[in-house]
């Protein structure tokens, strides 16, 4: 592949396995003698457990066992934890139910796993665990947010009077209220954020082998960190000390956010796979996916927006319901609380902000970070009301928002965030540039001729990333410390293996990484592999979420690489008896300054093994670890301009042009950068056109298949127009910001915005389908839409 | 109940007894031990297990082994020359069009399966319509569309050459 550095449009070496065939995901796996698990699951919302009748499953061929919740408590298998402590506004702290990986008494969602069937074939397994016979006594059951925290409504846990798990809040109120009562104009809108199923295309899956001689597991699994799956583990559900665990996540078919989380079935093929004797195999089936993987979004919200006489925002009052489902899932309080409400300032000079967050159990799938977690939610908020606000003072939305952008930085909001680097106004001018906006009302006007509905909508996102430095994640709650590590190893020959915590599940982390080191040492990318995924290999790391791979991960290997420099320097120096500041790396050798001395990259490693000849003191050997705990989080913040027409005789919504202009300040890899934007995007208008998780009164997912649940497809969405704004981050070496979820964040409101300024009706609820879409467009119907 | 199943797999004739219930996907993938081939959902909506049974695109998870019996199959790990990639997965590496590559082996299968049909006249509508049966959920589906159109013009090319 060659020298190829940062800003290379690098080809990815990882994809030769993948489109060959020869990727190797957990489910790929095989052992000896392994078994297969079939979980036996609830078809209840809401039901007390009475008795478990294994007889006639145990007597089918293959069955090896059927294990259930009262054996798993029996073994000490500890109860599923939230890594995220959060506290009321009146100081204490959140309410949070048992959780069983295997329920023994009272199962809270459709699908929650009662009991467990091995057998020697899935086949098997799967028949004998539908003869599992589970006597229920059916409880009433609720699921809307709303419902939940009405007086007499069913209760669903017992450490959470009114289902409510916490009442938070954020902002100065007294502040908020007062610029309220000065304000000149006040707009108010109601929104809802329609929860979503993640859907990475490979199912999860965990492969659980357990060594009788050396009491040690090996879990195969579809994780985004293996790492904190073993901590996890060990720490808290009793399985095995991190010594003796070894998880491996091999290639990942994609995670968005629902392959952090430690599940139930994990937990379950490690302990039964010590039970049985034998390896356990779990594969998840796409009905199964949809039920217990970790649901995205559900919010409702009641907002506010408060604007002086000359249209500047002079307040934001905002009170939101968050739907956790019926567990508390791992990392689910700080979604919609420190990964929400900190975002509530926009891009905008806001000065008073104040946000409530009630979190409220219900009969539904558990809900946690889904692509963005949390920041979709605010840029949806924001981003509506914004444009409702111009709309409704006369402006141009475009206008309207510069009118109110930060200009300065750093800047502070009154809801923690300090935004350190940023140009709005940079990405809003490109964005409506490439769009050509001045040009739109001739192209309304063309379009109504050929009797269409055109729209544009804007969207000026911003978001955090890293999630970190550690210290300030920990004050606020968080169980983990969230910095990275990386230890770089340049082997005797050369070669270079780096050894990193975060996690590659479609990022491309094997090329990108693999340009960082091309471009500090002038070696070849094919002369640098990229080490990740096994926690006997890399020995800790935090993983891959948040989009905090390039701007922590890289950092972390960054200052590995410092340390193998200023080594491989102090060799070079001694070998050419030259002084260590004057040798330079370039092109893959060590040069003195100003002579023709130099000695190639693999001389010098070679040094430092045979240690022949080493400076004083100096211990033999070229390997150096780091680990990276962020300053600041990074703002990637960008504008996004959707254009739309719509067919008012069927609701249907066609996107006509979209273009995304983001600053994710410096760039490795363009080509990664854009796919991930492309894919961001799309997950995006997902849920603004089609995607919708839609449980009926009694709790039962309707949508849970691709028969039921609108993924996009191909020719749902457009081909898209990409640009990119540079303002460089201060808080890393690198001046990252991030780019995996930016998509997903900042289109779901330029779409929404397009087709309401289309229709000319701002009640509009996502999914915006056709059904609904032609409803807010007849006059006198327009409230159905909602 | 169980049968034997024949059939040529990758230019290679494999033969084994396997359940009558036995999916053509489970088939490659268990039996063969040919993993290439991805299962991602159980309602054929998602064509990560796209294979060419007798020279056309099927879904592997809609079709029992047994129905195969006979058949030339060829899955995504049959479709290079030796190192040679074929135009197809060529393209997809050089326009990004694969993340996480879970989707990738239906994609290409399907790919390639739609240029043989279409030739040269593939534009991005016919492109974006065709792969309605294939989900992806990393890519957008922006670089998969360029990836094909890129492969249709480029044996488009190498046909009219070797005319």
């Amino acid at each position: 592949m060659g020298v190829q550095g940062i800003g290379a449009r690098a080809l990815r070496k990882e994809d030769k396995r993948f489109i060959t065939g020869k990727g190797r995901y957990t489910d790929d796996m095989v052992l000896p003698r392994m078994t297969y698990a079939a979980f036996v699951r609830s078809p209840h919302a809401h039901a007390k457990i009475k008795g478990i009748d294994a007889s006639a499953a145990l007597a089918m061929p293959g069955v090896e066992a059927v294990l259930t919740g009262e054996q798993l408590v029996g073994d000490g298998i500890g109860n599923l934890i939230c890594g995220w402590m959060i506290h009321s506004k009146d100081g204490s702290p959140m309410n949070m139910g048992a959780w069983r990986a295997l329920e023994p008494e009272t199962v809270r969602f459709v699908g929650q796993a009662v009991a467990v069937v091995i057998a020697d074939t899935q086949g098997q397994a799967r028949d004998a665990a539908d003869a599992v016979v589970v006597d229920y006594e059916e409880l009433p059951a609720v699921v809307d947010m709303s419902a939940a925290m009405a007086p007499g409504a069913p209760q669903l846990h017992p450490e959470a009077p009114g289902n409510v798990i916490y009442d938070w809040e954020i902002g100065d109120e007294a502040a908020t209220n007062a610029a309220f009562d000065s304000a000149a104009h006040v707009t108010r809108l109601d929104i809802t954020n329609n929860r979503l199923v993640p859907n990475p295309m490979e199912p999860r899956a965990a492969l659980a082998d357990y060594d009788t001689a050396e009491e040690h597991y090996t879990l195969y699994t579809t994780s985004q960190n293996p790492h904190v799956a073993r901590l996890v583990l060990s720490a808290f559900y009793n399985v095995a000390p991190e010594h003796k665990l070894r998880v491996i996540a091999p290639d990942v078919g994609g995670g968005f956010g629902s392959k952090i989380f430690i599940y139930p079935e994990e937990i379950v093929a490690l302990w039964a796979s010590k039970r049985v004797g034998r390896p356990v195999k779990w594969v998840s089936d796409r009905t199964e996916a949809f039920l217990t993987d970790a649901h995205g979004r559900d919010h409702k919200t009641e907002a506010e927006l408060a604007l002086d006489a000359n249209n500047k925002i002079t307040g934001f009052r905002v009170k939101t319901v968050a739907n956790l489902g019926a567990y508390m899932s791992l990392f689910s309080s700080s979604v919609p609380t420190y990964l929400y409400a900190t975002l509530l300032s926009g891009q905008y000079d806001i000065p008073n902000i104040h946000c409530n967050v009630k979190t409220v159990y219900t009969n539904t799938t558990p809900v946690d970070a889904y692509r963005g977690a949390g920041r979709p939610e605010a840029t949806f908020l924001v981003e509506r009301i914004i444009e409702t606000a111009a709309r409704e003072v006369g402006m141009s939305p475009a206008e309207f928002r510069r009118k109110n952008f930060i200009q300065a930085f750093p800047h502070q909001t009154p809801v923690i965030m300090c935004y350190d680097a940023g140009d709005y106004n940079a990405t809003l001018d490109a964005a409506l540039k490439a769009i050509d906006y001045d040009g739109f009302p001739a192209r309304k006007s063309e379009a109504a001729s050929r009797g269409k509905l055109r729209g544009l909508g804007l969207s000026c996102y911003i978001e955090a990333c890293g999630i970190a430095p550690s210290a300030a994640v920990g004050s606020l709650g968080a169980g983990v410390g969230l910095w990275e590590s990386a230890e770089v190893r340049v082997n005797p020959v050369g070669t270079i293996e780096v050894l990193t915590g975060s996690h590659s599940h479609g990022q491309g982390h094997e090329t990108t990484f693999a340009q960082l080191i091309s471009e500090r040492f002038g070696v070849d990318t094919d002369a640098v592999s990229i080490v990740h995924g096994d926690t006997d290999k890399v020995q800790f790391g935090m993983g891959t979420y948040g989009s905090r791979s390039g701007a922590v991960g890289m950092s972390a290997i960054v200052k590995a690489l410092d340390k193998v420099e200023a080594k491989a320097k102090k060799i070079a120096a001694h070998l050419m008896e030259a002084s260590e500041g004057d040798i330079q790396i370039e092109g893959g050798e060590l040069k003195v300054a100003g002579t023709d001395k130099k000695l190639s990259f693999t001389e010098v490693a070679l040094a430092a093994y045979t240690a022949h000849n080493l400076p004083e003191g100096m211990e033999p050997g070229l390997k150096e670890g780091a680990f990276y705990d962020p300053s600041n989080f990074t703002f990637p913040a960008g504008t996004y301009a959707c254009e739309v027409e719509v067919d008012p005789d069927t609701g249907k919504t066609e996107i006509v042009n979209f273009v995304a202009a983001d600053d994710f300040g410096k760039v490795i890899n363009p080509m990664i950068v854009e796919g991930q934007v492309h894919g961001g995007l799309t997950q995006g208008i997902g849920q603004a056109l089609l995607e919708n998780a839609a449980y009926d009164e009694n709790g039962q997912l309707v949508t849970a298949s691709y028969m039921d649940y609108a993924m996009p497809r191909a020719d749902d969405v457009p081909s898209y127009n990409l640009l990119t704004t540079e303002t460089i981050c201060p808080g890393n070496p690198l001046g990252m910001k991030g780019c995996g979820e930016a998509g997903a964040i900042g289109s779901p409101p330029a779409v929404i915005n397009a087709i309401t300024d289309a229709i000319g009706n701002n009640h509009l609820s996502m999914p915006a389908t056709a059904e609904k879409v032609w409803l807010a467009a007849q006059p006198g119907l327009s409230q159905a839409a909602e | 109940m169980m049968s034997k199943v024949t059939m040529r797999l990758n230019g290679k004739t494999v033969s084994a007894d396997v359940e009558d219930r036995t999916l053509l996907v489970h088939f490659i993938r268990e039996t063969q031990g040919l993993t290439g081939t991805h299962v991602g959902c159980d309602t054929s909506q998602c064509g990560a297990c796209v294979v060419h049974v007798d020279g056309k695109a099927v879904k592997s998870c809609t079709m029992l082994a047994a129905q195969a019996d006979g058949s030339d199959v060829l899955t995504v790990e049959g479709l290079a020359n030796g190192d040679e990639l074929h135009p197809v997965q060529a393209a997809f590496r050089e326009n990004h069009g694969l993340q996480c590559g879970f989707c990738t082996p239906g994609m290409i299968m399907t790919a390639v399966d739609m240029i043989e049909r279409h030739g040269a006249k593939l534009d991005e509508k016919t492109i974006r319509h065709e792969l309605e049966g294939n989900i992806c959920r990393c890519t957008g589906y922006h670089n998969i569309v360029k990836a094909i159109k890129a492969a249709s013009d480029q044996m488009a090319g190498m046909k009219t050459a070797t005319e």
